[in-house]
């Protein structure tokens, strides 16, 4: 493979990118969900008022940084590195273009599943440390979502990796060059993605933090840079989550004419407002819909298209 | 549960909300753009005056019962004619929350909220209003009401009887029927 | 019990009753004017219309007035007919036909039963479109303001004023719609019971002048169960306080005591307690202290200076707690009970014989039951005001016995009058002067106490021939008696009453003895005492004012402490003075500003009844627990916190640590730990809220002072709250700060807390008994000589005035209006002797000290010869009836 994959400059510019990016998206958000409800969001710090992002995090830092008095103060502070630390670690093995990522791995999409898993660590000890009936309410809700879409999201993306033959991103991304996966995995780029939405506890399944019933969930009793850190993990999340649409489903850097990191980083970023699309249009659903939906739906949906796209493998294969 | 109905409708909603990418935002500008506030809007509140230029208020206190937020405090006072008046009149609108009750409970017209809104303050003690700050030189909304007018009780310049609808004060010393 | 049925469910009502208490009594909800728990039914507004049907196949039925039909046994009703309603509404939009635009402008506005019965029936628009009949208003004195135009002609006010209440200076005129209730010019309402019309008034005709002065909505005032503290009978009141002044007083129904009614010193004297003349900082030697902590350390320091040399003078104005702790501070040896030097061994004789009697005492309800009753020496209007409107109710038991023959129910009240026309129960009255109840009387007898004693021992033999006889009874004295003791033996409920009025130990006794002599079962006996807690302070057996001097004089005493008590009112100035200038330091704990307060070394501002809690023994023994309505300001302690504070002295961290301390030092006291639940009661772990719900202004009342606002005050010693949060029903009678319902926001909700309609509170009525009939006394046998007059002396005779004896509210600005100016009441012979006449003025030469003052003279024809009468606790004139006797000449 190519010789500049893991070099510390490439380490360095892609950290920076991806943290500049989680940033960026707070901005991103709040505009387009502006523009989408007819109103204009952010615009009066810096030009379009993208300075916005700056002052947030003027504000964060220096907000009085509180630990309760009642809280688990060691679990209290580990859990929001926790989540930071594993949305960064899985951004390792995303294969932006040819010659340019961090590790690559063979097993690389198990190594995203794994560490996309660990994160609900985060909510659930951020819950459990705050010593709040909201917070603990919002992690249970977490491990209980967290685990039930966890099963079909490893499943969708079996067929994925029964059609190219492998676990590593990058053959991924070269298997596509006859055609984006998300044409043949149809059902399980659906399951995928709403798998996806569930894990970064986004709107509309963000039960864990519904403002309205539970105040902000698992994170009620954090502030200052603490908070900041639930904040920005979720935008990791978005990231990570589009980037590995893109890689999985849309065919990663692939693309004619422009550069293939532009491609790469122009499908994510549909990919991104996407997910803020869904928060600006649907509904929240209720947490038995939630899990109804989860074991009932999604799960049977993931093993038929399982078994289907197996079948399909063998019969083209014979 | 039509379930074909149920998944377009997601789809269609997020459709519906991606077509506003298009649509020009509402928004007002604010200050370089003033809104335009109409006449019944509800900001700042004032107590007015009855057509013949004296204060509406008679003290009867239904203004700060109705208020949510209990910002209202106010105490009655009489002159010699016996027309009730408040000895002060306070609106603490670091409490208020302009939603125009006290105007609605007001039998008489005078507390009025007006279509201002900007009245900011660093210290919060200065969004204390007495009745000087309170009190305007005009009728508001309502021109022509006059609550002593039909009231039946007498004041300086009203007798007994003299009141809208009123009959002459019975002679009870009469045996007239 | 009668079963009825009312829109088809069945209720089982009390006997007797009419349909609309029956109804009332099951809470039901249905509007009514004329009718008045206590007055009766007469059946004039036509408001409380039910239908009523035959049978159950009947379904037309016809509209009855439910006040003036008896609820018996199987009756039909509807209340929710839709007819019935419909008349019901339109009977309203005619009563309102002329009511004016006035309920912003109107006192009675949010505590109006006409605004209740309104919204009850439903009426909310007016069709009439003529002119409104006006009226002119009167001049009614300082208490009452008077707006005619409101007036629906419910005839309440009259029914109340000349039926209940015997006043005949408020009539009805004209006619038809131009009916018109007042007086025949502007002048003062005379009756003592006057303030009630703004309880009775359905609507604003009469509203409270005092409280207009600073008016407040009813929703505004906080309140807490209170107790008058104007005289012994111990009314339940319920104050009402808002930023920081105490408002009103109204009334606040107790079953067995006040129940509907206050008298005019109870209502309107609540002034003193805003007046200028109030303690509210600690003084040290006529400078402010710099703190009460200050203030404070003086006082242990002084305590601890002499041991031994330390008395305390305690107060019959004060609480039992806060007696209790300056003899609990001082040792029991060291305590004077503070009544005054002549009426002190007359209230120990009364607490003693209440105490030792096998006679009944008599609640107010079981006054008014009493068939014939015997005044001795008392003008209880005068005293004890809200037992005179007892008494006169109870002469009314003869029209109820020829009503009970007619079988008219007792609540037809114009049919039991007219049945009765002038039959009154008897009715006796003894006294020195007139009486405020002569106009019910069935005799009256006009004696120097001497000779009233004389008179009571007389009727006591006639009665029982082993009572003492008296000896040298003149043939007058002897029928006169004869009719009393005739009148008294033929009753099945008799009742005495007298008591410290006329300042004579002799006609006590001999009111004991009458009440000893009546037969087993009935013997019932009231004695009145002056102040709101004599009988508690009588029961702590404090020593005598005038040992107190005596000790002085020897240098015993190099520290005195005054608890809430001028000493001037309760003994001779030039003894007042030289025990004050006698004693090294003299320390006053008291709320309000005297002469004694202002030669005191130390002064520590006390809390008045508005601002403390504490305990009262009324004129039964019965101990009432008042709570306090403001939160105390400035250097305002109760005055048991002032003498415990000192530290080492005392655990005593709340009122109920006091109440404790009390029930287990002086077992007479046992019972006083249950007048009202102590501070740690809960209704479903929330505390009562003195506010009402709707209480207004909270974020706006003190932000001119700051815009943040303040936490609302603590107050541990009660399980009441300065708040408008907490428990909002079940609240136990004693704890219960006023009365409101849902749509009943005038007084006359409190059908809605009696177990029935004039009965008792439902959770029992506030209050304990601490004084129960014990066994049998032994007769008094010193019975005084007939009086002889003689020729160059006048005996000083007592009067009490309602306004002007109680020195508490005749600072109420109001009411000091009405304190007559003080005088010399002389019969018109000694007058003519003395050649004086009708506010001539008149020089007395007081015995035995031969001091000189002059009064003028009011003639009085009923005085007896050789008395003259003094009023007391006027402006200048004695608290107590200490000046005996006084020779009298003209003005040289």
């Amino acid at each position: 493979m190519n010789e500049s994959i893991g070099s510390p400059l490439q380490i360095a510019g892609i950290l920076i990118g991806v943290i500049l990016t989680a940033a960026w998206l707070i901005w991103v958000e709040r505009r387009m969900i502006g523009i989408w409800q007819d109103r204009l969001g952010p615009n009066r710090v810096g030009p379009l008022g993208l300075g916005q992002v700056i002052a947030d995090m003027i504000k964060i830092f220096f907000k009085d940084d509180w630990i309760p008095p009642f809280a688990d103060k060691a679990v209290f502070v580990i859990a929001p590195v926790i989540i930071m630390v594993t949305m960064l670690t899985a951004f390792v093995v995303v294969p932006f273009a040819p010659g340019i990522g961090i590790i690559d791995f063979n097993f690389g999409l198990l190594y995203f599943l794994a560490l996309s898993s660990l994160a609900v660590y985060s909510a659930v000890l951020a819950g459990y440390a705050s010593n709040n009936k909201y917070a603990l309410l919002g992690a249970l809700r977490a491990a209980a979502q967290t685990v039930s879409y966890e099963v079909f999201m490893g499943l969708s993306l079996m067929g994925v990796v029964m059609l190219s033959g492998s676990f590593n991103l990058r053959e991924i991304v070269e298997a596509q060059r006859d055609g984006w996966f998300c044409i043949s995995q149809f059902f399980g780029l659906l399951v995928f993605l709403i798998a996806a939405v569930a894990e970064s506890h986004r709107s509309p399944l963000d039960l864990p933090e519904a403002e309205q019933e539970l105040i902000a969930g698992f994170h009620t009793e954090y502030s200052g840079m603490k908070f900041g850190m639930f904040f920005v993990g979720e935008y990791l999340g978005v990231t990570l989550s589009s980037a590995m649409i893109v890689t999985l489903f849309f065919g990663g850097w692939l693309g004619p004419v422009l550069p293939p990191l532009v491609w790469f980083c122009l499908k994510t970023t549909i990919g991104i407002l996407f997910f803020v699309l869904l928060r600006a249009a649907l509904p929240r659903p209720r947490y038995d819909q939630l899990m109804m939906f989860g074991w009932k739906v999604m799960l049977p949906i993931a093993l038929v298209n399982l078994v289907a796209t197996g079948g399909v493998a063998l019969w083209l294969e014979s | 549960m039509n379930i074909a109905a149920v998944i377009t409708s997601q789809f269609r909603s997020l459709w519906t909300v991606l077509q506003h990418t298009f649509t020009k935002a509402d928004t007002v500008e604010y200050p370089e753009e003033m809104p335009a506030l109409f006449p019944r809007y509800r900001g700042r509140i004032v107590l007015t005056r009855d057509p013949d230029g004296v204060e509406r208020c008679v003290a009867c206190n239904l203004c700060a019962v109705a208020c949510p937020v209990d910002c209202i405090a106010l105490q009655k006072a009489e002159d010699e004619h016996g027309r009730w008046y408040p000895e002060f009149f306070r609106i603490n609108f670091s409490r208020c929350i302009m939603c125009g009750f006290c105007e609605e409970a007001c039998p008489t017209y005078s507390i009025q909220l007006t279509p201002d809104f900007e009245m900011c303050e660093y210290d919060r003690q200065n969004m204390v209003y007495e009745k000087e700050d309170l009190l305007i030189d005009g009728t508001g909304k309502y021109h022509d009401y006059n609550f002593y007018r039909v009231s039946g009780k007498s004041i300086g310049g009203k007798d007994k009887g003299e009141a809208e609808n009123e009959g002459e004060p019975i002679d009870i010393k009469s045996l007239l029927p | 019990m009668p079963t009825i049925e009312i829109d088809g469910r069945s209720y089982e009502v009390e006997a007797g009753a009419n349909l609309l208490s029956a109804c009332l009594s099951q809470g039901l909800d249905l509007p009514y004017f004329c009718w008045h728990p206590c007055m009766g039914s007469v059946g004039s507004c036509r408001q409380c219309a039910v239908i009523q049907y035959r049978d159950a196949h009947d379904v037309q039925g016809r509209i009855v007035m439910s006040c003036m039909t008896p609820a018996a046994d199987g009756a039909r009703i509807s209340i929710e007919a839709p007819e019935v309603k419909a008349f019901r509404a339109e009977i309203l939009e005619l009563l309102m036909t002329n009511h004016p635009h006035d309920c912003p402008v109107c006192e009675e506005g949010g505590e109006c039963h006409l605004q209740d019965m309104t919204v009850m029936t439903g009426h909310t628009f007016r069709q009439y479109r003529g002119k409104k009949r006006t009226h002119r208003n009167q001049y009614l004195g300082p208490f009452i303001h008077h707006e005619m135009n409101r007036c629906i002609a419910c005839y309440r006010c009259v029914r109340f004023y000349r039926d209940y209440a015997g006043g005949d200076d408020l009539g009805v005129f004209a006619s038809h719609n131009h009916v018109y209730f007042g007086r025949h010019e502007d002048g003062v309402l005379e009756n003592e019971f006057s303030g009630n019309l703004v309880e009775v008034c359905p609507t604003g005709v009469f509203t409270d002048k005092t409280l207009s002065e600073h008016y407040t909505r009813k929703w505004d005032l906080q309140a807490a169960p209170s107790v008058c503290v104007h005289c012994a009978v111990g009314c339940n009141i319920s104050p009402g306080e808002r930023y920081g002044k105490l408002r009103r007083v109204i009334n606040r129904y107790h079953g067995e005591v006040n129940r509907y009614f206050l008298c005019d010193r109870g209502r309107f004297g609540y002034g003193f307690v805003n007046s200028d003349r109030r303690l509210r900082k600690a003084m040290i030697e006529k400078q402010p202290a710099v703190s009460g902590e200050a203030a404070q350390q003086r006082l242990s320091f002084l305590l601890a200076q002499q041991r031994g040399k330390v008395i305390g003078i305690g107060s019959p104005r004060a609480s039992l707690e806060a007696n209790f702790a300056l003899r609990e501070r001082l040792g029991a040896d060291y305590f004077y009970a503070g009544f005054g030097v002549d009426e002190h061994p007359l209230i120990t004789a009364i607490a003693e014989i209440m105490q030792s009697s096998c006679a009944r005492i008599p609640t107010l309800r079981e006054i008014e039951q009493s068939d014939a009753i015997f005044i001795l020496g008392e003008d209880v209007t005068n005293t004890a005001p809200v037992m005179a409107l007892a008494v006169r109710q109870a002469v009314r038991n003869a029209s109820f016995e020829i009503a009970d023959r007619l079988h008219i129910p007792r609540w037809q009240d114009e049919a039991v009058r007219e049945a009765a026309q002038q039959e009154k129960s008897p009715l006796f009255i003894a006294s020195c002067d007139r009486t405020r109840l002569d106009d019910v009387a069935t005799a009256t007898f006009r004696k120097a106490p001497d000779d009233l004693a004389r008179l009571g021992f007389a009727v006591a033999h006639l009665i029982d021939p082993e009572a003492p006889a008296v000896t040298d009874l003149s043939e007058q004295e002897r029928s006169e008696a004869e009719v009393i003791a005739g009148a008294l033996k033929r009753a099945k409920r008799p009742l005495i009453v007298s008591g410290s009025g006329c300042g004579s130990l002799a006609v006590i006794q001999a009111a004991a003895n009458v009440a000893l002599a009546l037969p087993e079962k009935a013997k019932a006996l009231s004695l009145v005492v002056p102040e709101c807690n004599s009988i508690g302070l009588a029961m702590m057996q404090g020593r005598l004012l005038n040992e107190a001097f005596q000790l002085a004089s020897t240098g015993a005493v190099a520290t005195v402490i005054v608890l809430e008590n001028d000493l001037y009112r309760r003994a001779e100035r030039v003894v007042v003075d030289r025990f004050l200038a006698e004693v090294e330091h003299v320390v006053v704990i008291d709320h309000i500003g005297h002469e004694t307060a202002e030669q005191a070394e130390l002064v520590l501002s006390a809390g008045t009844f508005a601002e403390t809690e504490g305990t009262l023994v009324n004129y039964e023994g019965r101990a009432q627990r008042f709570f306090p309505v403001l939160a105390p300001a400035d250097d305002i302690r109760s005055a048991w916190q002032w003498l415990s504070d000192a530290p080492g002295q005392t655990d005593w961290r709340h009122v109920d640590d006091v109440i404790s301390a009390l029930a287990q030092r002086l077992p007479r006291f046992q019972s006083c730990r249950d007048a009202a639940p102590f501070a740690s009661f809960r209704i479903t772990g929330m505390k009562i809220p003195r506010q009402p719900p709707r209480y207004s202004g909270r974020t706006a009342m003190r932000a001119n002072i700051t815009v943040s606002e303040p936490k609302a005050p603590d107050d541990s010693d009660s399980a009441l709250a300065f708040s408008m949060e907490g428990a909002e029903s079940a609240r136990p009678p004693a704890l219960n700060p006023g009365f409101w319902a849902p749509g009943w926001n005038s007084n006359q909700s409190v059908i809605k807390f009696q177990d029935e309609i004039n009965g008792h509170l439902r959770g029992d009525d506030p209050g304990v008994r601490l004084i129960r009939e014990a066994g049998r006394a032994s007769w008094f046998r010193e019975i005084p000589d007939a009086w002889r007059v003689l020729s160059d002396q006048w005996l000083l005779a007592p009067i009490r005035h309602i306004f002007g004896s109680e020195p508490l509210s005749a600072l109420s600005a109001p009411l000091a209006e009405r304190i007559p100016e003080p005088y010399l009441a002389l019969n018109p012979d000694d007058a003519s002797r003395l050649e004086v006449g009708e506010g001539e003025s008149v020089e007395l030469e007081l015995l035995p000290q031969m001091e000189r003052r002059v009064l003028t003279v009011r003639l009085s024809a009923e005085l007896p010869a050789g008395v003259a009468g003094i009023p007391v606790g006027l402006p200048g004139l004695p608290g107590t009836a200490f000046w005996k006797a006084a020779k009298l000449g003209t003005i040289s």
